[in-house]
Formats: C-alpha cells, sequence, structure tokens
C-alpha cells in the first residue's frame, strides 16, 4: 500500500468527562471506498469531524491528505469535499447557482469553473433543469448533484455522512454508482452509513461501538471472522455490547 | 475576496427570491410610517368642542369664532345648563367644553379677572392634556392679540414655546422611533433567522468545511442587511419629508453615519441569536419577544421613560433603541450636530463591540 491518504493515531475528542472518541487508530487507502459504521452516539459523527478539521482532537493525531487536522485545518479543508445527509443545496437557487457558488467557495475561478459546471450538467443529464430552483427537484437528483457539488473541485478525499437517508433503494444503487465512479478517479470515498447493505459495497469498512474502533476489514473478512451470513449480522453482534444508547 | 463576493451574492438572491422576506423588509417599514404617522397621531384634529357662553358680547364671540377657524376644533354652540353638560359628557358626545362667564367683556375691559372655563372629559388623558392646551393656546393668542391695542396687563404672564415642534404633531416624535423599531427588527430578526436557516438545511456545516473561513461566513450575511437596512433608512426620510413634513434638520450624512452603527448593532445581536439557537421559529421568537417589546416600551417613543420607575429606567439603559432613538431625534428634528450625541454615540460603539466580540467567539466555539 502506498502512503495513506488517512491516518488517524489514538485520536480522542473528549467532552469533560465524556470520551465521544475514544483512541481510534486506522488508515484508508487512497482511492479507496471506506465505510464508518455505528450506531447513534457512537461517535462517527465527533471523529469525522475532527478529520474534516472542524473540531480540534482531544489527544491523538490523525492527518489527512498529508495535512494535521490539529495543526493545519484549512490544508485540510482545502483537500476535502463534504455532503451531509441534509444534500445541503440551496434550494432557492438554480442548479447552475449552487454549482457556482460552491465551486467558488472552494476557490475555483471561472474559466475552470464554467467548464467544470458544463461536465457536470452534461454528466449528470441537468441541462435542462439548470435554470431551475433546487427545490423543486427529486430527492434523488437534489442528492446526486450534491455529490457531485462535493467533488467539483477535485478533492483527494470526500467525507459523506449518511448520504442516501430517506432515499429509495432503487436511487440509492444509482448513488453508489457515483461513488464507484468517484473512487475510480482516485477520489477516496469516506462515508457513513446505517444502511448494512450499503456496507458491503465498501471496500473496507470499519465498525465504531462506544467510541472505539470495534472492527476494520473488508465485508467478507468481516463476516467470516464473525460467522456472520451479512454484515447486517456483523453489525447486530457487535452493537449489541453498546453501553451507550442514543 | 471573490469568493466573499459570491457568498454576498448569494445572499442577495436569498433576500430578493423570497417575496415575503421582501415584503418585510420593504413593505413594514412603509407601513410603520405611515401608520404612525397618519393613523396612531395623537393630534386631535377637528374635535367637537361645546361652548357655554353667558356672555353673549363682542369678546366671546370673537373667541368663538378663533376656536371654530381653528383646525383642531368644530364649535357647537349651545346653552347647555351644568346639569345637561355633565350629562353630555357621560354619554361621551362631548370630550371638551368652554364656559364663557356672565360680564365676561366688561370684566376684561375693566382689568377684573375674566376667567375661561375649560371642561374636558380625561377619561382619555391624554387627549384631554391635548384638547385644554389647544384651547389655552387659542385663547392666550387672542388675549395678547388684544392687549397690543388694550393698555397692558397686571401681573405675571406665562409665555410658552413648544422648541423645534410648535406644533406639538406626533410625527417628530414618531419618525425617529419608527426608524429604531424597523431596523431593529429587520437587522435583528433577518440576520438570526437567515444564518439559522443554512444550520437547519446543512448548508451552514458544508460552508464550515469549506476553505471558506466562519468569520466571512458572519461577515458575508451581514453585508447584505447592512445595505437593505440603509435603503430603508433612505426610504423612512424620504417618507418622513416628503409625506408626513418633518425633514432632517441636522447633518444628514453624521444621521447616516449613527444609522450605520445601530444596524451594526442590530447586526451583532442577530449574530449572537443565531448562535444560540438551532431553529428559526424560535430565532424569531427570541428576536420578536426578546428585542421588539423591549424596544417598543423602553426605547422611549411611545412610553417615557423619566416616568418609569427606577429598575425599569436602569433596564432602558440596557436598550440599544434607547440611544439611536435619542441620537436620531437631536439629529433629525433638533438639528443638533455630533457635539451632542457623542455620548449616545459612545454607548452605541461600545454595545456593539462587545455583542460582536461575544458573538463571534461563540460561533468559533461552536465549531471546535
Amino acid at each position: 500500500m502506498a502512503q495513506p491518504i488517512i491516518q488517524a493515531d489514538k485520536l480522542t475528542k473528549r467532552f469533560g468527562d465524556f470520551v465521544a472518541t475514544d483512541a481510534i487508530t486506522f488508515d484508508v487507502a487512497r482511492g479507496e471506498i471506506f465505510g464508518f459504521l455505528g450506531a447513534n452516539g457512537a461517535g462517527k459523527t465527533t471523529a469525522m469531524r475532527m478529520l474534516c478539521g472542524l473540531s480540534t482532537p482531544s489527544s491523538g493525531h490523525a492527518q489527512v491528505a498529508g495535512f494535521d487536522v490539529a495543526t493545519h485545518p484549512e490544508d485540510v479543508k482545502q483537500n476535502i469535499g463534504y455532503m451531509s445527509q441534509k444534500f445541503s443545496l440551496y434550494e432557492n437557487l438554480t442548479v447552475a447557482e449552487n454549482i457556482t457558488f460552491f465551486g467558488g467557495i472552494y476557490g475555483l475561478r471561472n474559466p475552470v469553473l464554467r467548464e467544470k459546471r458544463e461536465q457536470l450538467l452534461t454528466r449528470l443529464g441537468l441541462h435542462d433543469v439548470a435554470g431551475k430552483h433546487v427545490g423543486s427537484l427529486p430527492l434523488g437528483w437534489k442528492q446526486k448533484l450534491a455529490f457531485s457539488v462535493a467533488i467539483l473541485h477535485d478533492p483527494k478525499i470526500v467525507f459523506l455522512d449518511e448520504p442516501t437517508g430517506g432515499v429509495d433503494p432503487f436511487t440509492r444503487r444509482q448513488f453508489w454508482d457515483l461513488l464507484y465512479h468517484a473512487a475510480a478517479q482516485g477520489i477516496t470515498v469516506f462515508v457513513t452509513t446505517h444502511y448494512m447493505d450499503e456496507a458491503e459495497y465498501c471496500n473496507r469498512v470499519s465498525i465504531m461501538v462506544d467510541g472505539r474502533l470495534a472492527a476494520l476489514d473488508t465485508p467478507r473478512r468481516l463476516k467470516e471472522l464473525y460467522g456472520a451470513a451479512s454484515m447486517d449480522d456483523v453489525f447486530y453482534t457487535l452493537a449489541r455490547g453498546a453501553q451507550r444508547g442514543e | 475576496m471573490q469568493q466573499l463576493a459570491l457568498f454576498i451574492r448569494k445572499e442577495f438572491i436569498h433576500v430578493l427570491r423570497d417575496r415575503r422576506t421582501l415584503l418585510i423588509l420593504f413593505g413594514m417599514p412603509v407601513m410603520q410610517i405611515l401608520i404612525f404617522g397618519f393613523a396612531l397621531s395623537n393630534e386631535v384634529k377637528n374635535a367637537r368642542l361645546v361652548v357655554v357662553d353667558h356672555g353673549r358680547d363682542v369678546a366671546t364671540t370673537a373667541l368663538i369664532a378663533r376656536l371654530d377657524a381653528s383646525r383642531y376644533f368644530e364649535v357647537d354652540q349651545v346653552a347647555l345648563s351644568p346639569k345637561a353638560l355633565e350629562a353630555a359628557f357621560r354619554r361621551g358626545d362631548v370630550k371638551v367644553a368652554v364656559v364663557f362667564p356672565a360680564r365676561f367683556y366688561e370684566r376684561w375691559q375693566h382689568g377684573q379677572e375674566a376667567t375661561v372655563q375649560i371642561i374636558a372629559d380625561a377619561s382619555d388623558p391624554n387627549t384631554a392634556n391635548t384638547l385644554t392646551q389647544y384651547v389655552s393656546a387659542i385663547v392666550y393668542d387672542h388675549a395678547s392679540e388684544q392687549r397690543g391695542v388694550q393698555a397692558p396687563p397686571y401681573g405675571i404672564r406665562v409665555e410658552t414655546r413648544m422648541l423645534y415642534n410648535p406644533q406639538l404633531e406626533g410625527a417628530p416624535n414618531y419618525v425617529p422611533g419608527v426608524m429604531a423599531l424597523v431596523l431593529m427588527l429587520v437587522c435583528v430578526m433577518m440576520t438570526a433567522v437567515s444564518i439559522v436557516r443554512e444550520k437547519e438545511t446543512g448548508t451552514l456545516e458544508v460552508l464550515l468545511v469549506s476553505p471558506f473561513r466562519p468569520v466571512l461566513v458572519i461577515v458575508a450575511k451581514a453585508v447584505p442587511y447592512l445595505l437593505l437596512s440603509l435603503v430603508n433608512v433612505g426610504s423612512i426620510l424620504m417618507l418622513s419629508t416628503w409625506a408626513l413634513g418633518v425633514p432632517v434638520q441636522g447633518n444628514l450624512f453624521l444621521l447616516l453615519a449613527e444609522s450605520v452603527l445601530f444596524i451594526t448593532t442590530c447586526l451583532s445581536l442577530g449574530i449572537f441569536i443565531s448562535v444560540q439557537t438551532s431553529s428559526q421559529q424560535v430565532a424569531m421568537l427570541i428576536s420578536l419577544m426578546g428585542m421588539l417589546l423591549p424596544t417598543i416600551l423602553f426605547s422611549g417613543f411611545m412610553f417615557p421613560i423619566e416616568n418609569m420607575p427606577v429598575p425599569l429606567q436602569v433596564i432602558s439603559n440596557l436598550v440599544p433603541a434607547k440611544w439611536y432613538y435619542i441620537i436620531v431625534k437631536s439629529i433629525m428634528i433638533k438639528g443638533l450636530g455630533f457635539a451632542a450625541v457623542w455620548k449616545e454615540t459612545l454607548i452605541l460603539a461600545g454595545m456593539t463591540a462587545g455583542w460582536l466580540i461575544i458573538s463571534v467567539k461563540r460561533f468559533n466555539i461552536r465549531l471546535a
């Protein structure tokens, strides 16, 4: 394996006495689709916020795209894309305006920005609705658009926080095609999800329980290890031991 | 810098595409000025005035004609008995009555005391006060005019001059108040709601993960509302000048500069609220209850602060609108310069700096 794109070393975040993320250590390779699983309150979001440079670790280290998240969060931000479960587009801006805005925020300048916008509209087949407000689009389209916008500036890594919540299985499947496409182009995909069928699509999966990393491997090896028929069973076996509730 | 421009443009799009926001932003100031300026005026026009004339001589006739000629009264001349007069007051037909005694002219001419009795329905104290003042003023006017011809009177003379607003009109009082109110409402509520909305939709998170600096998010949010509020100040001043006949007496640029300061105070309050709350409804409620109500109660434009109990007077000092109201009144109505308002300006600037520091700090803590 070449130099990993994400390296977490005993990454910890405490809020008072509460240890949200407890010394997690893992690597993610370039171009990998890395599933980050865990029940609600297991510490996924906190870990992800630290990796995005939004939150400073209490102890431990993490390097993302070669930069330390604690000391160089601005450099980290330059190199990542982010999409949350809320799709995070402006509903009363048009499709084209959203692309321009978010591209511009990441510092894309006009000739490049215009070209990328055209490419994106063509690839997603959204030319006809480019002038329409995002609010009027179906959920599945919004979601694909949000993802495409998140990787418009060609980040090295894209962080996805439960990106497929509330979307039907067919659309979810289409969305995963986009993720594979991005990964094939060398973008590392770091994704949290509640859907265990999606966990099966990942190259490697980590499962957090009570702030600690309880398991990390390929879906097939995890299933073998726990003697489970599906990722669902693996997750259930691990999460059953959790002390923390919602 | 280009990112900031892009962001500000986006904020403008948000405002301009949302009809409700637009309506609040531009409809409200116009409506409030018109309502306060015309409908809610405490001026009295064409009030029914009953004259009970026991004198029936040249002096009373002249005075009655004069009262009738004023735009404040419509004189109803009847010879009511005191009992009938009381009954009329009870029914509410009459708001004010003027009683001339018998031999009024004669007494006046002979240097005796000539008394005019004014009776007013004080169940509405403000109106009663205003009406009796109007009647007194007209009577005194008449008396002093006659004096020029007649022999000089004896005794003490009271001469009242109502400074800055000789006609005791309502508008000079309301315009500064409405300006404070509108700016408070627009800047605090709209800023708070627009930031919290981004929290709700999750776009704020995306912005924070981007290389765009968090402080610039605040700046970009504030700039459009600052500009739009200035447009509001402009439209209020124009309405005030041309529709209400209350022009700016002092320096227009000083007034605008002070307005920018107050708008900044409001924006920092709005940002503070948005940092503390996570839903648009809560942000709106806090802005309305926490900002609008104290502004109406404690800025001094509706209820005189001097009449309040001391604890409330102390509280009123915390309301930024109070200081802005004083500033606008001084500059706009009294035509005073910066020397007269530097203290208020300093207080407002101090408040703004304080809120701004707290808000930005809080905003950053939220991220950590």
